[in-house]
């Protein structure tokens, strides 16, 4: 059985078309070429999967595709996903010695997604080790990129892995939360398509809430693995923020990605200056809002998203209202909100409001924007894994938590990172379970 | 300006400029040479003419090198497909309307005395202003005993070359192969038989590569494919080291028209420099156009004024005694790299290099702490590799983290740990690391003062056969 896919939206696709078109097969020959294959190289030290940079490149460049793929393969299974949505700027593109040279960085990204469609396109699967007998048997629950990759690195190296995904589509943030125009759902759903031939087993509509839940689990398997991510969006905490006009961000994405929401008008605000935030706000314009609010209660030079982000939503036409804090929410004439604000000044650090500033924004769509909470309802079934500040407390190079059963990696140990910090985390917890697993059998 | 006009090369050929088109394609047909006149060139070797041939198709293959095409190229074509006699009445026409530029008619015919005292007279008489013996031709001709059927066996280039100097009242070029293992030996041959003047180097027998789909060499003739002469920038180096061999050779040298992977300026003073007297293109100008004799003549003479030489002759053939048996070079000469900290940019090419392709003297321990001397005390580099591989990175996601990135750098432009440090004590001046290095300027050879008087190989093998001194007492 094939995981489910979405219907090819042409809409969708024409509202959302790709940010960075693919390289020309020629053109990703001369760019290859340009790397001057450095020793150690930064770009793959900077990578949290340390994907072998040079390495992959120089194998484009001879012409051996499939070896170029296995390369990327071997230290990241989401190699796919990650040459689209990674912020290279600040990882492996961002250490690139070319920038000491007076060039353009080489183009890593899109290098790498050359090598990965070409293995997609190709059919191929990739391959296990072959054992009969897969006795260590590790759960992970919640199927995004962390636990993908955890399940992967457990399958190629002969343990059995299963999935516990709640939601319809594998894939977490890959398949629900990623602009459409860096990663379309379809790319993330044939990618987990990929692990799923690999022989991880995956099972949906599995909402693991309840000891009794983890109990089960424990006796099912030798190891469990909590790639859960984060919890639901951040409330704003003002009134009138409950009922209609008001969808938080990564609803919002969702809601499009799926084909659920397919238009907007008139005026959205977007609360918040994260790169989800940035997202959302894109999403709002592309899908037809004339005018697109984004609200921080800081300065510019306070906004945690990246800078190319930021750029690009202002190319796409976000404006961007600064030191401004939502007070209220009113609901005025023909369903349109009436979003009271206030202008703030920052202390060093402290934020102050300044007296007489209110102002009210009449708009249609309301989009807090401001995180994601932990998922604390579940963590508090966790006997014995340890939880501070919303994060699981885990040894950073095995992922392995206070209880030595439990394994964790990605967002939900990081407070939300990107997808290959979640790989990586993934993937060293397989790591740790595999080598614990042999301990134990030599015990 | 800087002179750059060939008077009497050979004896009596004048050109322009040292610029000539090789006989090849380029110089097929009468209207072709006339714009190449045009266009610049100061001289044009007529595609080589004699009994016209069949062709085939294809013809040509290549080499690429990286994203740059061409580096090397290979041919399978023949001489002139036309009838001597078209050829013959545009090399009239050429002559009349473009008498200040040189016209070589290149010659092949049987090997029988009357067949080329014919094509001799024929040529002369259209109005050549020198010919040149194509004894080179390695591929289809040499198969009917012409072209490098003859140029390999010296009594043969000696024979025919007597032959025509019997007859010609112009210049003899014999242009001469390099599929022999020493040009020398044909070179003294066409000396002795009387030639004016040589061309060298002709192209090289090749196979440029094997088609990985199809399993058939390239170039392709309908499933099978034949050695070809080899060409372009990648045969320079070899035909200049032919060039000096020739030049440094008393019983060789004559007036040489320098050929092999000529393409700028740059390639063509070197050539000069070694001795020839005037150069010849062809793949450069099949590649890119006539257009490129332009700057090819603004650079030698722009170079040419930076150095102070008026005229060709005043620095050609500098370099010929620059080079010499290997056995008089000064074993006391060092020099050792030094890395530019200002200018490196990190990639650590020169490290890697270093332990895999040398002597194991550059290392990456300006954090740790820097250890000179031998190999041992130092980690090797699959150490530092798999360090990297085990260290834990995150995407640095708040502007802080950012901002802590940006701090980590040392006093240059590249974080410290990355930028290699030479071991004087043990570096032995190689070179490589400066050849792989990617920035100009940034690993220097710097000579060092190694305390000791010079001495040669020859030197030192000579004064211990002769006095049996302990070394230490020669310097």
């Amino acid at each position: 059985m094939s995981i489910a896919s979405l219907p090819d939206d042409l809409e969708l696709r024409e509202r959302f078309n790709e940010l960075k078109p693919p390289l020309a097969p020629q053109a990703a020959v001369l760019e290859a070429e340009r790397c001057l294959y450095c020793f150690d190289a930064p770009c793959m030290a900077a990578c949290p999967t340390h994907i072998d940079v040079p390495g992959f490149i120089k194998r484009i460049a001879s012409g051996n595709l499939r070896g170029s793929a296995m390369r990327i393969l071997d230290a990241n299974i989401l190699g796919s996903s990650c040459a689209r949505v990674c912020p290279v700027d600040v990882l492996c593109e961002g250490a690139c010695v070319m920038h000491r040279h007076n060039r353009a960085p080489i183009q890593i990204a899109l290098l790498q997604r050359h090598a990965m469609d070409a293995f997609h396109d190709s059919g191929e699967s990739v391959p296990v080790v072959s054992a009969s007998n897969r006795s260590l048997r590790v759960v992970c629950i919640g199927g995004g990129p962390a636990s993908l990759a955890c399940a992967a690195e457990l399958q190629r190296r002969g343990a059995q892995a299963t999935i516990l995904e709640r939601r319809p589509l594998p894939g977490g943030l890959n398949t629900y939360g990623v602009a459409e125009y860096k990663l379309r759902a379809a790319d993330s759903l044939r990618e987990v398509e990929m692990i799923r031939r690999m022989g991880v087993e995956f099972r949906f509509g599995s909402s693991v809430d309840s000891a009794a839940a983890l109990a089960a689990l424990e006796s099912e398997f030798d190891a469990i693995f909590l790639g859960v991510g984060l919890g639901a969006m951040q409330r704003l905490g003002i009134p009138g923020e409950e009922g209609e006009g008001v969808m938080n961000a990564l609803e919002l994405i969702a809601s499009y990605k799926t084909g659920h929401l397919r238009e907007l008008h008139g005026t959205v605000v977007v609360v918040g200056a994260g790169n989800t935030a940035i997202d959302a706000a894109n999403a709002a314009r592309r899908l037809g809002a004339e005018t697109v609010y984004l609200l921080y209660r800081r300065g510019e030079s306070d906004m945690s998203a990246f800078d190319f982000e930021y750029e690009h939503a202002k190319q796409e036409g976000v404006q961007f209202l600064w030191r401004r804090q939502p007070l209220a929410v009113r609901r005025g004439a023909h369903g349109r909100l009436l979003l009271d604000t206030v202008q703030m000044h920052q202390v060093d650090r402290t934020l102050l409001t300044i007296p007489d500033s209110q102002y009210t924004i009449a708009c249609d769509l309301l989009v807090p924007a401001i995180g994601q909470s932990p998922l604390a309802q579940l963590l508090q079934e966790l006997r014995g894994v340890e939880v501070r500040d919303g994060r699981i407390v885990v040894e950073p190079a095995t992922g392995q938590t206070t209880n030595p059963r439990y394994f964790a990696g990605g967002d939900c140990v990081n407070g939300g990172r990107e997808v290959v910090d979640a790989v990586a985390g993934g993937k060293r917890a397989a790591l740790a379970i595999l080598k614990a697993a042999e301990v134990a059998a030599h015990a | 300006m800087p002179d750059i006009r060939v008077r009497n090369f050979a004896g009596a050929i004048s050109s322009p400029n040292p610029f000539w088109l090789a006989s090849a394609p380029p110089t097929n047909t009468g209207e072709m040479i006339m714009r190449a006149f045009d266009a610049g060139w100061g001289g044009a070797v007529w595609k080589t003419i004699g009994e016209p041939v069949t062709n085939v198709s294809s013809r040509y293959s290549s080499i690429d090198w990286q994203s740059q095409r061409i580096m090397g190229f290979n041919n399978i074509e023949l001489i002139s497909d036309r009838p001597v006699e078209e050829n013959l009445r545009e090399m009239a026409e050429v002559k009349k309307r473009y008498p200040q530029n040189a016209v070589i008619a290149s010659l092949m015919v049987a090997s029988n005395r009357e067949a080329w005292h014919e094509i001799v007279a024929r040529a002369e008489n259209a109005g050549a202003d020198g010919l040149e013996l194509n004894f080179g031709c390695p591929h289809g001709m040499s198969e009917r005993g012409m072209g490098s059927a003859v140029g390999q066996v010296p009594e043969y280039a000696e024979m025919i070359t007597a032959w025509v100097k019997e007859k010609a009242r112009t210049p003899v070029l014999v242009k001469l192969t390099p599929n022999i293992s020493d040009i020398r030996t044909v070179a003294r041959a066409a000396k002795r038989g009387g030639a004016d003047g040589l061309s060298a180097i002709n192209t090289i027998n090749s196979i440029t590569g094997v088609d990985l789909d199809t399993l058939v060499p390239r170039p392709n003739v309908d499933g099978k494919s034949s050695h070809g002469g080899y060409c372009g920038p990648a045969v320079k180096p070899i035909a200049l080291n032919m060039v000096q061999q020739i030049m440094a050779d008393s019983e060789s040298a004559l007036p040489l028209s320098g050929i092999g992977g000529i393409g700028t300026w740059r390639d063509a003073a070197e050539f000069l420099l070694l001795g020839c007297g005037t150069v010849q293109v062809c793949t450069a100008a099949m590649h890119y156009g006539y257009r490129i004799v332009e700057d090819m003549a603004e650079g030698l003479e722009n170079w040419m004024r930076s150095k102070g030489f008026a005229t060709i002759e005043d620095f050609r053939g500098l370099s010929v005694h620059r080079v010499t048996e290997w056995k008089h070079l000064n074993l006391n000469y060092k020099i050792v790299a030094r890395i530019d900290e200002q200018k490196c940019i990190g990639c650590d090419l020169c490290h890697i290099a270093c332990w895999d392709g040398a002597h194991q003297c550059i290392h990456l321990d300006r954090v740790t702490g820097p250890v000179d001397g031998h190999v041992e005390l130092h980690p090797v580099p699959a150490v530092k590799e798999s360090e990297s591989r085990a260290s834990l990175a995150a995407t640095p996601v708040t502007r802080r983290e950012r901002a802590m990135d940006a701090a980590m750098h040392g006093p240059y432009p590249t974080p410290l740990a990355r930028i290699p440090r030479v071991d004087e004590t043990e570096c032995v001046g190689c070179n490589l690391c400066s050849c792989v290095c990617p920035v100009d300027g940034c690993i220097t050879m710097v000579r060092v003062d190694s305390g000791v008087a010079p001495e040669t190989w020859d030197e030192r093998t000579r004064g211990a056969a002769c006095t049996a001194q302990p070394e230490s007492s020669i310097g």
